[in-house]
Parts: C-alpha cells; structure tokens; sequence
C-alpha cells in the first residue's frame, strides 16, 4: 500500500474515530473523579456502543500508523495525519453542532495548505 | 466562580499530559517499527510486544485516557487545534533523534498545521452546551 493510501486510512479510521468519542462522551456529560472513582467511569463507559466503535475505529488507524511508520519518516507520517483535523472541524460544525467561528475554519484552512505542501 | 477555577486547572493538567504524552508515543512506535518486515498479521502482534513498542502503545494509552477525559467536558474543536502544538515536538523529536532528512516544504506544511492552530488557541474551553441544545444560541 503506498504511502499516501496509508495516510488515508488513518485519517478516515481517526476523524470517525474522534467523532463517535466525542458524540458519546458529552453523552456520558462532564466526568467527575471524586464521584465513584475511576472504576466507575470506566465500567459505565465500556458499555456505550458509540465508543465501542469508535475505539474499534481507532485501531484500524492505529494499525494503518505503525504500518506507515515502518517505512516513512516520522516527521512525514504525523503532520500528514493532521487532515483529519479539516474534516474533524467540519464534523464538528455539522455533526456534533458545536459553534465554529470564522478564526477556526482559517485554521482548518491553514491545516490542509500544510498538508498539501509536505506532498511536495 | 469557585467551579469555572476548577475547571480551568483541570483543562490546563490535562491538556498538557495529551500535548507530550503523544510525540513521545509515537517516537518510541517509530523506534520499534523502523525497518520491520510486515508480511502478517503475526508480524503485527510480534511488533507490538517488542520492548520499544509496548513502550510506545502504553505512551499512547495514557494520551488516549486523558484526552477521553478532557474530551468529556472540552469542545472536540477547542482540544484538537491546541494538541497540535504536538506537531512541533514531533517534527523536533524527528529531526534531533530519528536523525531524519527535514526539507523545507516539510518544515513549511508542519509550521502552517501550527500556524492554523495559533488561531484558535485563545477561545473559551466550552463553546456549545451539549450535543443537540444549540437552539437559539447567538453565534
């Protein structure tokens, strides 16, 4: 698989990933240790199927990485990753419904020129 | 108030074990996968019990509970932006320790990922009151 395909597994697997951990976690509402203790939160998490497949998601990301990192430079692999955030910011406009201001979608915007630029 | 302090410190301690425990992570995955030959899936699950990157996979676990947890009560569009200073770290880990070749255009797309995050990097930690609630907020 080429270098670039591996690219685009990880940030697919990554942005659905982020967005199903997001959508369940704000679910789930603030997480407070002192009530319960960490077991608690983790046993009550484990259950919710969004993250479930949101980890699920992550790993074939993950897998797609350490494969990546095998045979490309390090300071290639994880800024070419960071696509995943243009469209972690347009998920989380439409999807999740967060507010996204003018100042974010510049930086999204600046996002995806870095990333275009390390295809040279 | 007392609870927005608390608050701001968590966001604040949280924040910065998700800022290094990420570069450092994925240098020591980097260390164990170089040059590794992977024709199976055998090949995989022999890579992840090699020292360098077992060490590596525990670095991440930790950015992947604090990050979890950061993003139970932070935006996804607030967290993402300010994690990536972790870009610059990686590219200096890169360079200094994986002794790797950095052309300008490489060093050019990491600094305008930077770039793009210094944008953002001053808006408030909460920003939409929960999924599904966004009615009639002004904008």
């Amino acid at each position: 698989m080429s270098q670039w395909a591996l690219v685009a597994l990880i940030v697919a697997g990554t942005v659905a990933g982020d967005t199903l951990q997001s959508l369940e976690m704000k679910r789930h509402g603030e997480i407070r240790f002192s009530e319960g203790g960490l077991g608690r939160v983790v046993a009550a998490l484990a259950l919710k199927k969004y993250l479930i497949l949101a980890i699920v998601c992550m790993a074939i990301s993950f897998f797609a990485f350490m494969t990546l990192v095998s045979t490309a430079d390090l300071s290639f692999a994880v800024p070419a990753s960071a696509a995943s955030f243009v469209f972690d910011t347009i998920l989380a406009r439409y999807l999740l419904r967060e507010r996204v201001d003018a100042k974010r979608w510049v930086g999204a915007a600046l996002v995806a020129g870095g990333v275009a630029l390390l295809a040279l | 108030m007392q609870t927005d302090e608390r608050l701001l410190w968590k966001t604040r301690i949280f924040l910065a074990l998700v800022i290094v425990s990420q570069p450092l992570g994925n240098l020591f995955l980097t260390l164990g996968m170089k040059h590794r030959v992977l024709g199976s899936p055998w090949d995989y699950v022999a890579a992840i019990f090699s020292p360098h990157v077992a060490l590596g996979i525990v670095l991440l676990i930790i950015w992947l509970l604090s990050r979890m947890a950061l993003l139970s009560w932070a935006d996804l569009s607030y967290v993402l932006p300010l994690t990536a200073i972790g870009y610059i770290i990686t590219a200096v880990i890169g360079s200094v320790v994986l002794k790797e070749q950095i052309s300008m255009s490489r060093w050019s797309g990491t600094l305008l990922i930077v770039a793009g995050t210094a944008l953002v990097g001053m808006t408030e930690s909460r920003t939409s009151p929960g999924v599904g609630s966004i009615a009639g907020e002004s904008s």
